[in-house]
Order: C-alpha cells, then structure tokens, then sequence
C-alpha cells in the first residue's frame, strides 16, 4: 500500500468517526421530537406551554409551572454562584499565589465530577433541614433549597471558564495598564474584566444550561409539588401587567414554597406513564422544552466565545 | 538646554532567584536627551530599564539593591508610592499594546485613571496624539478600534497614551523591533521631538538605530555596564575592547 492510499484511508475513517458523533445527536433528536409529536395532535402547542393546569388523569397537560419553577431555581442559583464564582476566579487568577491556585485547581475539577446525586442527598439532610430549622417553615424542601444545591453545583463551572478567560487577557494589557501608574485593582476594573467578560459570560451561560438540565439533585430538595402561586397564574391571564408588581412582591414567598422542575416531572412520572399514551408523550414534550432551552444557551455561548476571540486576537 | 541629571542609578544590583542580572550598575540618565542601551539579547539592558520605573516589582523572587534617583530622590526607599512614580516614568513597550477598546479611550485611559475631568478629556486625547503625530491619520475615527490600527500606527498610539499621563520621563523598550522600516523612520523622528519635552531612555538591539538617535549610549554585557559615553564618542572612538568588538560586529 502506498503512502498516498494509507492517508486517504485514515482520513476516510476519521471522517466515518466524526460524523458518527453527529448522527447520534441527530437520532436522539428525530427520537425526542417524535415521541412529542403525539400530544401536540391533542393539546395546542400555546396551550401545552402557558397552560397552568398539570392533571394528566383529566387530560390536562399545562407545562408551565415546570418551566416557572426551573427558572426560578435556576435564578436563585445564579444570584448566588455568579458574584461567588466570578470573584473566585478573580483571586485566583490575579490574586492568588501560584502554589494556592495549584492546590485549587483540582479541588475545582473535583467538585465539578461529584456525581449529582451525592449533592442531592447533602441537600436533602443539611440544606433542607436548615431552611426548615432556621426559617421555621413547615417543609425545608424549597425553590430555596434548591437554588442552592444547584449554586454549589454550576460554581465549579463559573470558576473554572472565568478564570481561564480572566488569565488568557494578554499580560501587555495588564502591564501598559500597570506602567502608566493604574492601580492593580484599576487595571482589574478597566483592562481584565472587560476583556474577560465574554468568557465569564459564556462560562455563566454554560452554568445555566446546566442548572437546567440537572435532575437527581433538584429531585431531592425541590418537594415537587406542581402548585404554583395564585399570582403567576393570574399574570398569564387576562390583567397580566397589573400583576406583575404583586408578582415581585411575592418572590420572597415563592422561595420558600415547594416546586417541580422540568426534569423532575419527567423522572417521577414516566414509571407510571402508560408507554405510547398521551401522557407518555406529554413527557418527552417537556423534554423538548429543556432541549430547546440548552440547546440556545449552548449555542449563544458559543457565539460570544467565537465573537469574544475575534475582539482580542 | 541642558539642565543635568534626570535620573542617577547608583551601584545597581539585581537577582532573578539565583541569577545575578545585573551588576554594579551605575549610570547618570541627563534631562531632555536620549539616552540608548545597546547589547546582545541577554544583556540585562530590558531588566535595567524596567528598574527605573520598578516594574520589575511584578516578577516573582527578584531582589534589587542599590539606589535609582529620580530628581534626588530614591526611587527604592520604603515609603515611595509606586503609582504616583509611574504616572512620572511612562513606559513604550516592544510589541505593540494598545488596550480592546476605541482610539479615544486608550489615550483617555491614563488621564482618567489620575482623574482628568471630562472637560479637559478631549484637549489631552488631541495633544497627546499630535505629539505622537498620529492625530492627522486618526482624527476622524477617534471612536475606532484601537485594534484595527497597523502596527506602528499601534506603537505610535501607545506613545500617546504615554504621553498623556504627563510623564517627565519615558523608557521605550526595544519600540521599533516589531515595526516595518517606514513605521521605525516615523517613531526614530518622532523621539527627536519628544526629547525637548522629556527625557528618554531607549532600549535597542538595533545598534544604527542608537547611533541615529540618541545622545548618549550605554554598551552592557553580561549583566555590567561596559562603557558609557557620548554616542558619537562611543561608537568611533570605543575606549574598551568588548565595546568595539560588538560594535563593529565581533560577536552578539
């Protein structure tokens, strides 16, 4: 055989590989979208989405609160793991001895590598049981709760991607900005963040996706209880503006209230779920809705990060 | 005019770890001319000039002990605020290094760091830029990226940006090592007028571009000033052997 024939076979099978790869992906999604298709035969598209109702024993199939209740949870973890994470990887990108930033690093990847389950049963007995404790509330199982094992579990990724992003700004810009007399924090402010920020933006977007997407954990803390407050079912129908203020007010309530994400919906459900039914389909249809969710997200940060390389070169 | 010295570095010496760089320096850097340093890579020539603005601060396990007068007073003693010293020693560095953001705002960035008004904001951005004379190929395009400027049209913004913190002295470090030989000509003028406002210490390999430039050069090698003298003097009457071997192209 000769050199120009081995080559074309090597390529010929890494390409047979690589699309290999991609076809799974696009299998599982023809898979997905075809067990849904089922239920949108029945129920609106408009209605499965906005519907307020989740009773799949009178045919009403209303995703709403499952999305509400995500998102909620999936915001408080934000609010707690962005200025936690970012400032983390602050110091340890800048500030940060080199031996300190060796001895976290793995500690880092660790955490990210903890299976979620294991998170899940540390919320289930400390989280839980704290807020119950401590907020006197009749069950520590709450949006609260977890937000806060879903915070726990994006940190490690927020950390991670700021801090490769914060060290990849070229060191010049960090010493023009030093030898014209700026302070370390100065040159942190208007030099290193700004530059940075699309990374930390992207490594944000990413620690969304998978707050998301996370199930065995959410499980464990959430309560799973589809109710949602009487506010956020008036603000889908007809005097939606005027509510919206009473809606704010009541986040705090909200908070501490049980929930049912998405994920949890699908786990808890499909045992009893007749296969090829309605409500079977129902399911891969709010598995749909998450699929659609990560899916934006992964790809807008991707386009921030390809925009962010352009900026900088 | 020649009013004396700017800076005087006495018995300058500089460790990296174990490394002993730089030995024994002693130096007298005079107000308003260009003074040059000359030698192979290696020298100790770069280490040298960031000592006079103690940017050698940022790099970990250096030790340095000797004395570096700015105007008589040591630039190593205890108390003395770096920040407000490297607002009086601007710094151009080798590789071009304009900040991600508009023309305006990288000549923008020192003043307002030091808190120049927005009032005077434009006035300076103007200045500083004529004096870098960049002002007539930019004027027009001033909110710009910075980034999309060639590269000596870069080195010459950087200049600006230095010259707009109102420095009494700037270090240009090897400036024209990444440029084209037009873009080296405009920045090699461009020195002789900066030097009736400023005192300039420039670094260089290229050593016509010292002979072209400066008023004074000092020749290091291997860590110690070999000889320093008036350039003229230095480069057609060399008192010391090495001095002539590397001058004439010997070795380095």
């Amino acid at each position: 055989m000769n050199h120009q024939k081995r080559e074309d076979l090597v390529k010929s099978v890494l390409f047979v590989f690589s699309i290999t790869a991609s076809l799974i992906l696009l299998l599982i999604i023809i898979f997905l979208f075809n067990e849904a298709i089922r239920l949108f035969q029945e129920v609106s598209f408009l209605d499965f989405l906005f519907g307020t109702k989740w009773n799949p024993e009178q045919g009403l199939y209303g995703a709403f609160p499952f999305v509400f209740f995500s998102i909620m949870a999936t915001l408080g973890a934000l609010i707690i793991a962005i200025p936690l994470g970012v400032s983390c990887a602050v110091f340890l990108a800048e500030i940060a001895p080199g031996w300190a930033r060796d001895a976290t690093r793995p500690v880092i990847e660790l955490l990210a590598g903890i299976p979620s389950i294991i998170y899940g049963l540390f919320g289930l007995v400390i989280i839980v049981r704290f807020i119950k404790v401590s907020l006197e509330l009749a069950t520590g199982e709450t949006i609260l709760a977890g937000s806060i094992i879903l915070a726990a579990m994006i940190l490690p990724i927020i950390i991670s991607i700021s801090q490769d992003s914060i060290e990849s700004v070229p060191k010049s810009f960090k010493l023009g900005s030093l030898a014209m007399g700026a302070t370390n924090w100065q040159t942190l402010r208007k030099i290193i963040l700004p530059t940075a920020l699309p990374g930390i933006f992207a490594g944000i977007i990413l620690g969304v996706g998978r707050a998301m997407g996370e199930t065995m954990a959410v499980v464990l803390v959430l309560g799973n209880s589809e109710n949602m407050p009487e506010v956020v079912k008036q603000l889908l129908g007809k005097e939606g503006s005027s509510t919206v203020m009473q809606l704010i007010n009541q986040v705090p309530e909200i908070l501490f209230k049980p929930g049912e994400a998405l994920t949890s919906a699908i786990l808890l459900e499909m045992g009893p779920a007749q296969v090829g039914g309605l409500h079977y389909s129902a399911l891969f249809a709010l598995g749909v809705i998450l699929f659609c969710i990560t899916f934006v997200l992964s790809v807008a940060s991707n386009y921030i990060l390809s925009r962010s390389q352009i900026s900088v070169r | 005019m020649d009013d004396g010295n700017e800076i005087e570095i006495r018995d300058l010496n500089l460790w990296y770890g174990d490394n002993h760089a730089l030995k024994d320096v002693n130096l007298d850097i005079r107000k308003n001319r260009i003074t040059a340093l000359i030698g192979p890579s290696g020298c100790g020539k770069s280490t040298f000039l960031r000592c006079i603005n103690r940017m050698n601060d940022l790099i970990e396990g250096v030790k340095i002990k000797g004395e570096v007068l700015l105007n008589g007073e040591n630039i190593y003693k205890k108390d003395v605020d770096v920040v407000a010293l490297r607002k009086r020693i601007g710094q151009v560095f080798q590789k071009p290094n304009p900040f991600p953001m508009s023309i305006y705002d990288n000549v923008a960035y020192g003043p307002r760091i030091h808190g120049v008004g927005k009032k005077e904001l434009d006035g300076v951005v103007e200045k500083s830029l004529k004096d870098a004379a960049l002002w007539r190929e930019v004027s027009d395009r001033l909110e710009g990226a910075a980034l999309d400027l060639s590269g000596g049209q870069q080195q010459r913004l950087c200049i600006a940006r230095a010259l707009a913190i109102r420095p009494d002295v700037i270090l240009f470090d090897e400036p024209c090592s990444a440029l084209d030989p037009i873009s080296t000509h405009k920045i090699e003028d461009l020195l002789q007028e900066l030097k009736k406002k400023y005192t300039i210490v420039i670094v260089t390999h290229n050593m016509q571009q010292a002979a072209r430039v400066s008023d004074y050069t000092g020749f290091f090698l291997l860590g110690e000033m070999i000889e320093f003298n008036r350039t003229r003097v230095l480069f057609e009457n060399p008192e010391m052997e090495q001095t002539e071997d590397y001058i004439t192209g010997r070795f380095g």
